[in-house]
């Protein structure tokens, strides 16, 4: 781990100045720690991705936080790496900031790092660190230290991001499926599935092409307005792998609790369900980037509803059912036909089917 | 065994190929099953390709049945 | 003039209570219990993911059949898939469904993903761009029933009108009435009725159904659609022809079923294959119950091209896939169900398969 432009920028070493072009490939020497090294680190990434509050990086930051905070990280892998409506880059930044704000913390300082295929093209990460600019201004989260490392051609995705993320605590409650009641109500806060739709739609071989963009989005706003619930607010999570049906499950899996759904209450992203239709895959187990679960005392859920509602992104926002005690453990989906099932934890791989 | 949804034909390509919509969402397929089709055409799609027309006169009066059946007692014969 | 959309989820409440009430008066009726085969997967999903089984009657039983491509494939065929890639040196080309199915040497078709070598495909059609991208040998995974075939034979022949070489096509093809039949000449058997398959009906119209059930010995068998409204339908109509003794082929999906299914798509089928014996799991081999490629385009054979081994079926010990399929036993009666088999570690097919009856039970859960 080092700072963007670590030791090398003391001066020790001279190279010749060229730009780098936009022809240019990744080579196994743009992670060697030489010349190459420090001209991606100094030219591609320090003049994407300034940050004048830190000038003088070095092997690591050091950050000013007061009081309680909250810690994750996260890495980020994608296929495509460039979707409507975002790429690797706004995911590996909202993704960790998403998380930081479910958890009841404002997101602050960001780690970035970098696992790049050789041989991937300069013009494509040049794509990827303006769009994470963008997210992290969006997000005013600051990128404080990073890492890049390149492995031989045929080992990587392309590209990997991870990012880890610190955020002040702002909730003073504990967020905990714990924490959660029989009467407590369920809420969403935007239409799902766009995320793993996009994904899945923009891959070329399917006949569906490009027609849904991804909901990822930077989710403290929304989060923060629901904090003033105080603690009748007991549950949040970002419904991204797996979709709500795993985090409805996980909310309750550990508990003597059941969650009943209302299916016909789900908000569905638009087009989802067509492609859905289509490509025989079901909305409730698709990933989310955009898009989580609070559960909130049962007396408070409109209150809830219309504190989403009139933040920008959770015009949505709906109540999706209740907590009690009839199923231990499951989740019930009452369905829009009036039937029952259980709703499980999503099951194996997610691939078109024709069965 | 065959999962297979209804789309509408909005454009006739060469090739036994058109261009069919669901809700806003659009598709290529193949149409070559089918004898004549057209703009305009409801059909079902399974695994890329049209493999019928939805007779429209059916859906209408399973549609009708349906609707006097949600509200009286009907016979469903 | 109907909006497309009218027609795309058919899952009213209200109509469907309606037939709910319908279906308990004929349940009451008939006094007994009842058990309808769904010989479709794709109703198995329908049913259990829109709880259609919470609605019906408790002396109605819905159970699972053999229409599962994948959980009907024998184990030999999977092996040969496998020997294809690693030995062969050809591209094999699937539908996502089959990726998941162990072989008799442990692992399945996923292990290749990602290499280039297993490439999953959601129709047919994009075999052919497949095959002009590569220089190795091109193999398609041809399974499934009536209504899967045509797609898969339309795109070989154009291959062939197209003259693209080295493309092959290995062929698990099933039919559905050799299968009601054998179920129906197994006197073990308690079948009561057939929802018949919608989009195999399609291709097939009725005339087939009725060569098998409309006889001495034979059962109701009402064609259904996928909707929750057309299920509870077709359920009402085979409780009614019960009821009242009869014993026909019914056509309750006639917006999408024709008497005479598609004799186009039909014509495509004829053109390149011709019935063959099938080795089924479950069932055995059951004699014109297959589709195998005419002996004039046996070029594109992947049998012929690559010497690929008989048949021959394997049953992980204790695994009972092949009961399931013949609806003998429930799913939640085999000793592996939910124990060491689950969907992300199956032991049998029938779990592998996202249509099989034992995947959807087990992910739909029975809330009894």
């Amino acid at each position: 781990m080092h700072g963007f432009i670590g030791r090398s920028l003391c001066g020790v070493l001279q190279i010749r100045r060229y730009r780098l072009t936009m022809m240019d490939i990744i080579k196994l020497e743009h992670g060697s720690g030489g010349a190459l090294s420090r001209k991606l680190t100094e030219e591609l990434i320090y003049e994407n991705l300034k940050n004048e509050r830190y000038p003088e990086l070095s092997d690591a930051t050091i950050l000013d936080i007061k009081g309680q905070f909250a810690f994750t990280t996260d890495t980020y892998t994608i296929d495509p790496l460039f979707f409507p409506g975002g790429d690797i880059g706004k995911l590996a930044i909202f993704g960790t900031c998403n998380d930081l704000a479910v958890s009841g913390a404002k997101p602050l300082y960001l780690s970035l790092a970098f696992v790049i295929e050789e041989g991937f093209p300069i013009a494509d990460l040049k794509r990827i660190l303006s769009s994470i600019r963008r997210a992290a201004n969006e997000a005013g989260i600051r990128i404080v230290t990073g890492d890049t490392k390149v492995v031989p051609k045929n080992r990587g995705g392309g590209i990997y991001i991870n990012t880890t993320g610190i955020g002040t605590r702002e909730f003073r409650h504990r967020i905990s499926g714990s924490r959660i009641e029989s009467g407590d109500a369920v809420v969403i806060s935007g239409p799902i599935g766009s995320h793993g739709i996009a994904i899945m739609a923009s891959r070329e071989s399917l006949p569906v092409g490009p027609q849904v963009k991804s909901d990822v989005a930077f989710l403290y706003p929304l989060c923060r307005n629901l904090y003033q619930l105080g603690e009748d607010l007991k549950f949040m999570r970002d419904a991204t792998r797996g979709g709500i049906a795993a985090v409805l499950n996980e909310a309750i899996s550990d508990t003597e609790l059941s969650m009943n759904i209302n299916e016909s209450s789900i908000p569905l992203g638009e087009k989802v369900d067509a492609i859905s239709n289509i490509l025989g895959l079901n909305p409730l187990e698709i990933a989310n980037e955009g898009v989580f679960i609070a559960v909130v005392r049962g007396s408070r859920g409109e209150r809830a509803l219309s504190l989403l509602r009139e933040t920008r992104g959770g015009d949505r926002a709906q109540i999706i059912g209740h907590v009690d005690s009839a199923y231990p453990g499951k989740v019930i989906l009452e369905t829009i036909s009036g039937g029952k099932r259980i709703l499980d934890f999503p099951r194996g791989l997610m691939l078109p089917r024709i069965c | 065994m065959c999962l297979a949804t209804p789309m509408e034909i909005k454009e006739i390509l060469e090739g036994g190929k058109a261009i069919v919509q669901q809700a806003g969402v659009e598709a290529r397929v193949d149409i070559s099953l089918l004898e004549s089709p057209q703009v305009g055409d409801y059909v079902i799609v399974h695994a890329g390709f049209a493999i019928e027309k939805l007779d429209m006169k059916e859906a209408e009066e399973r549609l009708k049945l349906f609707s006097k059946l949600a509200e009286v007692k009907e016979n469903l014969d | 003039m109907i909006k497309l959309e009218e027609l795309i989820h058919l899952n009213d409440r209200n109509i469907i209570l309606k037939l709910k009430e319908k279906i308990d008066e004929l349940a009451d009726e008939l006094q007994k219990e009842i058990k309808i085969m769904e010989v479709c997967g794709t109703h198995t999903v329908s049913i259990r993911r829109n709880g259609i089984h919470s609605l019906l009657p408790t002396n109605v039983k819905m159970i699972s059949g053999p229409g599962c491509p994948v959980c009907v494939t024998p184990a030999s065929y999977i092996d040969n898939a496998i020997q294809l890639v690693e030995e062969k040196r050809a591209i094999v080309v699937t539908f996502g469904d089959m990726l998941k199915v162990p072989g008799t040497k442990g692992y399945s078709l996923s292990r290749f993903m990602g290499s280039g070598w297993v490439r999953v495909i959601y129709s047919p059609a994009e075999m052919l761009e497949i095959r002009k991208d590569t220089s190795k040998p091109v193999v398609f995974l041809g399974i499934g029933f009536e209504t899967t075939v045509p797609t898969i034979a339309s795109t070989f022949l154009r291959g062939v009108e197209n003259q693209l070489e080295d493309m092959y096509l290995y062929t698990s093809f099933k039919t559905v009435p050799p299968a009601l039949e054998a179920l129906l000449a197994d006197t073990e058997s308690e079948i009561d009725a057939f929802l018949l398959p919608g989009h195999v009906s399609v291709i097939l119209g009725m005339e087939p159904y009725r060569k098998v059930l409309e006889r001495k010995n034979g059962i109701p068998g009402v064609i259904g659609g996928f909707e929750p409204v057309d299920i509870m339908l077709a359920i009402y109509k085979i409780l009614k022809q019960l009821a009242e003794g009869r014993r026909e082929v019914e056509n309750a999906y006639p917006r999408a079923v024709r008497g005479t299914g598609n004799p186009k798509a039909r014509a495509v089928i004829e053109k390149l294959l011709e019935p063959g014996d099938e080795l089924w799991r479950g069932l055995g081999k059951l004699p014109a119950s297959g589709l195998r490629i005419r002996r004039e385009y046996e070029n594109i054979d992947a049998v012929v091209k690559f010497g690929l081994s008989e048949e021959y079926n394997y049953e992980p010990a204790g695994c009972l896939c092949a009961e399931v399929i013949q609806g003998k036993v429930a799913p939640n009666q085999c000793p592996h169900f939910a124990k060491d088999c689950i969907p992300e570690e199956p032991i049998g097919p029938c779990m592998v398969s996202s249509e099989g009856a034992c995947a959807a039970y087990y992910r739909y859960g029975d809330i009894g």
